[in-house]
C-alpha cells in the first residue's frame, strides 16, 4: 500500500500526480485506438478490394487459367462446404456430449477439471500440428490427400471449442428449472435433455456456429491434408480445395486477378465470421436463455 | 457422455504418438544435435532445427514487446475508465479481430501492412537504432519484423481480454480502499487492481506467447522463409511453424519429411508446456482466490 510520503500533498506533489494520472488516461485512450486501427484498415480493405469482385461467377465459376480474366471460386466453396460437413459430423456430437458432462455429470469432479484443463490446453495446440498429425494418421498410410483427413483435422478442432461453449451455456440456465424438473420425478437424463439443454439450445447452437466458423478460416490443418484442387471435387478420398487454401496460395501468387480473388474470398469468410461472432454475443448478452425460464 | 469427455485425453495422446512415430528417423539420425545444428541442407540431407527455434523466439518476442503494453493499455481502459455504452462495443470489436482468420491477416499484411513497414516505418528505424545492428539493410519489407508486427496485432485480442477478465476478478472493496485514502484514478489502477492482478496478467501474456509461437499462416506469409540466423531484424527469417508450413508438403525425401514432423513435434510439446503455465496463472486469479495485499 502507499506510503505518508507518496500521498502527502506538497505543491509539487500534487502537480506530479495530477500530471501521471491523466498521462496514464492519455496512454489507456491512446493504445486503444492504436487497437482499434488495424481492424478498421483492414475491415476497410476487404470491402474495398473484395465486394467489388464479388459477383455471380464468384460463386459459380471455377478459377480461370493464368492470363485469363474472370473466373470465380465455387470449387473452393465447394470443397469448403464438404469439409466443414465432415468436421461438424464430428466435432459437434462429441463436444456438445463432452460439454454436457462437464456442466451436468461432472460437474465439481476432479475428472470434470481435468476435461477442462486438456481441453483449453488442446485449444492452445497450434493448428498446423493438428495437420501434421492428421497427416500421420491418415494421408501417410492411405499414400493419398483426401478431404477426409481435411475434415477430421477440423473437427478435431472445433471439439473443444463446442465442448466448452456448450457447457458455458448450460451452466447459465438457473438451477431452479433443473430442481423443479427432478422435484416432478423425472429422471435426470430426461431432465438434462428436455429441460436443460432445450433452455440453452440457442446458446449451444450459437457455439457451434462460432467453432464452425473458426475452423472455416484455418489454413494450416488444410495444406498437407485437403492440399487443394483446381475443380470442383466432393469425392472424400481425392484432394479438395478450400477457400482459406485458395486465399493463401492466390496471395502469394503474382496475378493481380488471383490477388483480386483472394480478397473477395477474404470478404465471404470475414463475413460469415462477423455474423456469428455477433450471433454469440447477442444469445448471451440479451438473456435469449433466461427468456425461457 | 464420459466417453466423449475422455475423448478429450485421447485426442492429444493420440496427437503425441503419432508425431513420435513418424518422427523416429530423425529423431534416432540426429538426436540431441537437431536441435542445436544449424545446417538446414535437403540437398545433403542434413538437418538441424536451430534458425527456426531462433526464428520462432524472436519473432515472438517482437510480437510481445509490441502488444504487452498495448494490450495492458486497453485492458485498464475498458475495465477502468470507459463509459459503459462504449465497453460493449469495444469488446465486441476486440473478440472480432481474435476471430479473424490467420491467412487472412497474411492477405492483408503482404499489401498493405508490409509496404506500409518499407516505405515509411522501416526507413526511420534504420536510421534511428541502425547503431545496434538490429535494423539493417537490405530491407525488403518482409522479414522477422513485418512477422513480428502482424503476430502482435493477432495476439493482442488474447493478451487484453484475459487482463480484462483478471483485472474485473480484482474485488471493488480493494478500489474502494485505495480510493478512500485519497489516491487519484491512476494510483488506484496501480496500486489496487494491477498489484493484485499481476499474476493473471502474466499468465495472460505466456497464453499469448503460446499462441504467438504456434502461428503459422500470417507468419509464413510475410516472414520471408529463409533458414538462416541474422541479427537485423529486417532480413527474411523463418519459424517453426512457418517452415512445416512452406516445406512440409515438398518434402519427398523421408528423412526431410521426418525432420518437419520432429520440428512440429517440439511445437507441440513447448506450446502445451506454456498453454499449461498460463493457465495455471491465470485460474489461480479468477478462481476467487483471495485479492493479496501487497
Amino acid at each position: 500500500m502507499a506510503t505518508t510520503a507518496q500521498l502527502k500533498s506538497s505543491p509539487w506533489n500534487r502537480r506530479w500526480r495530477w500530471f501521471t494520472n491523466h498521462l496514464a488516461s492519455v496512454l489507456a485512450v491512446g493504445s486503444t485506438v492504436l487497437v482499434i486501427a488495424p481492424l478498421v484498415a483492414i475491415f476497410a480493405d476487404l470491402v474495398y478490394k473484395g465486394a467489388s469482385s464479388l459477383n455471380w461467377n464468384f460463386f459459380t465459376k471455377v478459377p480461370a487459367p493464368v492470363g485469363e480474366l474472370g473466373g470465380g471460386m465455387a470449387n473452393a466453396i465447394v470443397g469448403s462446404a464438404v469439409l466443414l460437413g465432415i468436421a461438424s459430423a464430428m466435432g459437434v456430437p462429441v463436444g456438445i456430449a463432452a460439454g454436457i458432462y462437464l456442466a451436468e455429470y461432472g460437474r465439481g469432479t476432479k475428472l470434470s477439471t481435468l476435461v477442462r484443463f486438456t481441453a483449453d490446453v488442446l485449444n492452445g495446440v497450434p493448428s498446423i500440428v493438428m495437420g501434421i498429425a492428421a497427416y500421420a494418421l491418415i494421408v501417410a498410410p492411405e499414400k493419398s490427400f483426401s478431404a477426409f483427413a481435411g475434415g477430421v483435422a477440423l473437427g478435431i478442432m472445433m471439439i473443444p471449442t463446442v465442448a466448452r461453449t456448450t457447457e458455458e451455456m448450460l451452466l447459465m440456465v438457473p438451477h431452479s428449472i433443473r430442481e423443479a424438473a427432478l422435484g416432478l420425478g423425472v429422471p435426470t437424463w430426461r431432465s438434462m435433455l428436455s429441460i436443460t439443454l432445450k433452455t440453452a439450445l440457442p446458446g449451444v447452437i450459437t457455439g457451434c456456429m462460432l467453432a464452425f466458423a473458426r475452423v472455416a478460416g484455418e489454413t494450416a490443418p488444410l495444406l498437407f491434408t485437403a492440399f487443394g484442387n483446381g475443380f470442383v471435387s466432393t469425392a472424400l478420398n481425392q484432394p479438395i480445395e478450400a477457400l482459406p487454401l485458395q486465399i493463401y496460395v492466390y496471395a502469394l501468387s503474382p496475378y493481380d486477378e488471383w490477388h483480386r480473388l483472394a480478397w473477395a474470398g477474404s470478404l465471404v469468410l470475414i463475413v460469415l465470421i462477423v455474423v456469428s461472432v455477433a450471433l454469440v454475443r447477442y444469445v448471451t448478452s440479451r438473456g435469449v436463455l433466461k427468456g425461457a425460464s | 457422455m464420459i466417453l466423449c469427455a475422455i475423448s478429450i485425453f485421447a485426442i492429444v495422446a493420440l496427437i503425441a504418438t503419432e508425431l513420435v512415430t513418424h518422427s523416429e528417423i530423425s529423431l534416432h539420425k540426429f538426436g540431441w544435435k537437431f536441435f542445436v545444428g544449424s545446417a538446414w541442407n535437403p540437398v545433403t540431407n542434413k538437418f538441424g532445427a536451430l534458425p527456426f527455434i531462433y526464428g520462432t523466439i524472436v519473432s515472438s518476442l517482437v510480437a510481445l514487446a509490441l502488444a504487452v503494453p498495448l494490450a495492458v493499455g486497453v485492458a485498464v481502459f475498458l475495465t477502468e475508465m470507459c463509459p459503459r455504452a462504449l465497453r460493449g462495443m469495444l469488446s465486441f470489436v476486440t473478440e472480432l479481430l481474435a476471430a479473424i482468420p490467420s491467412v487472412v491477416y497474411g492477405l492483408w499484411a503482404i499489401f498493405v501492412l508490409v509496404p506500409l513497414l518499407r516505405n515509411y516505418v522501416d526507413p526511420v528505424f534504420i536510421k534511428l537504432l541502425g547503431w545496434t545492428g538490429l535494423f539493417t539493410r537490405p530491407d525488403f519489407g518482409i522479414g522477422m519484423f513485418a512477422a513480428g508486427v502482424i503476430l502482435a496485432i493477432m495476439i493482442l485480442p488474447i493478451i487484453s481480454s484475459l487482463t480484462r477478465e483478471v483485472m474485473s476478478a480484482v474485488p471493488h472493496t480493494q478500489r474502494e480502499a485505495v480510493l478512500a485514502l485519497g489516491a487519484t484514478r491512476w494510483e488506484m489502477i496501480r496500486m489496487g487492481v494491477l498489484r493484485n492482478a499481476r499474476i493473471g496478467i502474466v499468465g495472460s501474456i505466456i497464453l499469448g506467447l503460446g499462441r504467438a509461437l504456434g502461428e503459422t499462416m500470417a507468419v509464413a506469409m510475410v516472414i520471408g522463409s529463409s533458414p538462416t540466423i541474422s541479427k537485423s531484424l529486417l532480413a527474411p527469417a523463418a519459424t517453426m511453424a512457418s517452415v512445416i508450413a512452406n516445406e512440409f508438403a515438398e518434402a519427398a525425401d523421408d528423412t526431410y519429411r521426418s525432420a518437419l514432423i520432429e520440428i512440429g513435434l517440439a511445437l507441440f510439446l513447448v506450446t502445451i508446456v506454456v498453454n499449461i503455465l498460463a493457465r495455471l496463472l491465470v485460474w489461480a486469479v479468477t478462481r476467487g482466490a483471495p485479492a493479496r495485499t501487497a
